[in-house]
């Protein structure tokens, strides 16, 4: 509850900065509907990387699997498979990258953060050979569906394109964002996910294998099935952030869709109260601490735009130190209140 | 004997949030005396020691080393004067070996400013203080991780001896000792004794207190109870001092034959893997217990790990209720009726971070939800029902089960297997570290279990409880079974003489 508390105060604080600079932009909703897009993005990578960190494990491959997933995404497009068809497929992917990882460090009983950090080489490459040299991009494949294929075809190609793009992003297919809808994609998930971790046995297996894998499983729980699933989900969740990508943005770079969206996912689920430790965290945080990054780099491009700080200060690269430092400070602000709460023992 | 007393506690007070753990307690110790420290569980004997260790401060009180009024501030500062604390849950490093923890923090060094560690140099000086608790120099090498339980307690001690302390505190260190190694302890207590140390010795076994100590003292509800001089030295006076009144004969039990009929859990030609290559074949009857002796190492737990799924069996048959058992995991013996308290209860019985009803809830979800989703309501209801039953004391069901204390933990690994109805029970050491109260409960349980037909499998290191427990014991010897003795040719002197292989 504490964590909670203190991640909620800290968005408040930020959406406060946010809207109390007369920053023209700032407080304007077509500002604030980016900023929510991004952090429902952020939110449904978090959501998987959370329950996998509660179970103890951790995934750093999730970035290059949302960087290959886009690119996969575009090029079955590309060669003329239905949108919904493509997606699916495409989450098909996922769940197997999911099962592969969940099979080396269950059957082999190799380490998680070295398997996932292969992965995250082997997917990067993976995209870079689905597409060498060449960014997909919605039109793209729209043109080439266009030329490859008859009037009618293409017709119902694009329309399930626009509609798919609409319902999961709330863009048309020119780019004009109405409602964030990712926002409700996210919450959707957020939903199923915190039933799935508050609620039901499950979760509570997972939250027994993060504190004491062991003790775990002399109490009897699955705990190869449960870390398959949790592996499943997390990658599975990933793929689906990478169609989102491409539909938000229209293109993705196989060379660096998705580069370092590791790390924000990972740090959205710590501020959110998940610790590295394994055996606690929470789906309220969990949404919470993956707004917090979005929210800050916005706040830091608009300090940046200040005249008086843009002739002194090159923000772009600081954006990586500050984001560290969040991560840090809330750490710290996390012990803090931790200490004060537990009996001394 | 010196004037003034080696150490003298007087008037010590301590409170933590919520609870008065010492409420004006005094002791003393004489140079060259073993003075035992007894109380239940929560009476404050282990708060005392850690006042005395440093660990805690007081909040009132005085402390005074032969003769001198002290303050000891932290847990170097007591290193320093000389008084030296070794826990009932081991401090050694797992991953270190031996000789590495019997110099932790005085390490020696080839000098210079790269601070090379002279690892020969203490491997050949372990041998020393390793000898003095029975362990062979060879031990110096080996990784203490890989140890059993009942050989990192030597090597906690060795250590000890190794900082030439003037008070040893031992907090129920025969916890995982088996006899010989007990009885190996008591010699080097006398040694110590004679060399001038004092050695204050805190143990639940009433019958070790009379081998060892010269005095008694006793706790209860943190004030001191009374005091018993050697001679005086007895279960009763003692149990009466400790609890305050007459506590009735331990180990109820009318036990009696009960080898009849069709086995409900059978081992045959069993062989497991990283076990023996000769298999073992026992069986254990509906309402009985089965004691399980023997050394520490000899293949004990490993066997019940196989038959609960943790070590692969690789030939032989497990049958249950005369039906074959095939388990590829906890899961599954689960699942048939076969539930394991392990020996280490904090590593492998329970979460120590969750709650009490957590955990008691934890093999029981699918009696307590519904879909999938856990009924809050079911889980509370089982939660309170077993903490009723086995009157397990906690302040309620969410709290933390690392913070109870050791009695009431094992009662709550007892009650999520019990909540289950088990078939068979097995239970591995189910009363280290549980003071009288709540092992008199424990064994209460395990009688109404055998009533009600349940088989129980109990190994144990405690004689007294083997003896006292048991319809029949089954000996294990170096992963062999040496022999099974029924209730009329239990001697102590029996189980031993097959434990060690004699014949």
């Amino acid at each position: 509850m504490n964590r909670i508390l203190g991640v909620l105060s800290l968005l408040v604080v930020m959406y406060a900065l946010l809207f109390a600079t007369n920053f023209e932009y700032a407080a304007k909703w077509s500002n604030l509907k980016d900023v929510l897009s991004q952090q429902a993005f952020f939110g449904v990578l978090t959501l998987g990387v959370g329950v996998l960190i509660i179970t103890g494990g951790i995934d750093l491959s999730i970035g290059s699997v949302v960087g290959f997933s886009a690119v996969l995404f575009g090029v079955l497009m590309r060669n003329g498979v239905p949108p919904v068809a493509a997606a699916v497929a495409v989450i098909g992917c996922g769940a197997v990258i999911g099962l592969i990882n969940a099979g080396l460090i269950t059957g082999l009983k190799l380490q998680p953060f070295l398997v996932t950090l292969c992965g995250l080489f082997v997917y990067r490459g993976a995209a870079r050979m689905l597409s060498p040299g060449r960014p997909v991009g919605l039109q793209g494949v729209l043109t080439e569906v266009r030329e490859g294929g008859t009037p009618e075809a293409y017709e119902a190609f694009r329309s399930q394109l626009e509609f798919l793009r609409k319902a999961l992003v709330g863009k048309d297919l020119d780019g004009e964002l109405g409602f964030p809808m990712q926002v409700v994609v996210m919450l959707v998930l957020a939903a199923v996910v915190g039933v799935l971790v508050h609620y039901s046995v499950y979760g509570r297996y997972w939250f027994a294998i993060g504190h004491n894998e062991q003790a775990a499983r002399y109490a009897g729980v699955p705990t190869g099935r449960q870390k398959f699933a949790v592996y499943v989900l997390c990658s599975t969740l990933a793929s689906l952030g990478g169609i989102l990508m491409l539909l938000d943005y229209s293109s993705a770079t196989p060379e660096s869709a998705g580069e370092t969206w590791e790390l924000y996912a990972i740090t959205g689920a710590v501020l959110g109260g998940c610790s590295l430790r394994g055996g606690e965290g929470t789906v309220p945080g969990m949404v919470l601490g993956a707004a917090v990054l979005p929210l800050l780099r916005n706040l830091i491009s608009f300090v940046g735009s200040i005249p008086w700080v843009f002739e002194r200060v090159k923000i772009d690269p600081i954006i990586p130190a500050l984001v560290g430092l969040t991560l840090l400070f809330g750490t710290i602000a996390d012990e803090f209140f931790r200490r004060r709460s537990k009996v001394h023992r | 004997m010196a004037d003034a007393p080696l150490f003298e506690a007087t008037d010590i007070h301590k409170v933590f949030p919520g609870v008065v753990a010492l409420a004006g307690v005094s002791a003393h110790l004489r140079v060259g005396e073993c003075l035992a420290v007894v109380g239940e569980n929560g009476a404050g004997k282990s708060t005392l020691m850690k006042v005395m260790a440093g660990v805690y401060q007081p909040d009132g009180g005085t402390m005074r080393l032969a003769g001198r009024e002290v303050r000891i501030a932290d847990p170097a500062d007591a290193i320093n004067a000389g008084v030296m604390l070794i826990h009932q849950e081991l401090n050694l490093a797992e991953n270190l070996t031996v000789a590495a923890n019997l110099f932790l923090g005085r390490e020696r060094t080839f000098g210079g400013p790269l601070g090379l560690l002279a690892r020969r140099e203490m491997a050949r000086a372990s041998a020393g203080p390793l000898g003095r608790v029975g362990l062979p120099p060879e031990f110096a090498d080996h990784t203490v991780g890989d140890l059993p339980p009942g050989q990192k307690q030597l090597v906690e001690i060795a250590r000890a001896l190794s900082l030439d302390a003037r008070i040893i505190i031992m907090d129920e260190p025969t916890s995982s000792l088996t006899q010989g190694e007990t009885d190996r302890l008591y010699e080097v207590i006398d040694d110590l004794k004679q060399a001038g140390v004092g050695v204050v010795y805190i143990s639940h076994r009433l019958a070790e207190v009379k081998r060892v100590a010269d005095r008694v003292t006793v706790l209860r509800d943190g004030k001191n109870a009374g005091e018993v001089g050697r001679d005086q030295i007895s279960h009763d006076n003692l149990i009466r001092l400790m609890v305050g009144r007459e506590l009735k004969q331990l180990y109820h039990r009318n036990r009696g034959g009960r080898a009849s009929g069709q086995p409900l859990l059978e081992l045959r030609d069993v062989r497991y893997r990283g076990g023996p290559s000769h298999p073992i074949s026992l069986s254990v009857y509906p309402g009985e217990v089965l004691g399980m002796a023997g050394l520490v190492g000899a293949g004990r737990t490993e066997l019940a790990e196989a038959v609960f799924g943790i070590r692969p069996i690789e030939s032989g048959a497990v049958l249950l209720d005369g039906r074959p058992l095939v388990v590829r995991g906890p899961k599954d013996a689960i699942r048939a009726g076969v539930a394991l308290v392990p020996e280490d209860r904090r590593l492998h019985g329970l979460l120590l971070p969750e709650g009490v009803g957590f955990n008691l809830a934890l093999p029981n979800l699918a009696r307590v939800s519904h879909l999938g989703l856990v009924s809050p309501g079911g889980e509370r209801a089982l939660g309170r029902k077993w903490v009723d039953r086995l009157r397990v004391k906690t302040p309620g069901l969410g709290q933390p089960v690392g913070l109870l204390s050791g009695g009431n933990q094992q009662k709550v690994v007892f009650g999520k297997w019990l909540a289950g109805g088990p078939k068979v029970l097995i239970l591995d050491e189910p009363t280290r570290g549980v003071d009288v109260g709540a092992r008199g409960e424990i064994y209460a349980v395990i009688d109404e279990l055998t009533s009600a037909g349940a088989a129980v499998w109990m190994i144990s290191s405690d004689m007294e409880e083997v003896l006292g427990m048991s319809d029949r014991i089954a000996v294990l010897h170096e992963g062999r079974l040496a022999g099974v003795l029924s209730r009329d040719r239990f001697r102590e002197e029996d189980v031993m003489r097959l434990a060690t292989g004699a014949h």
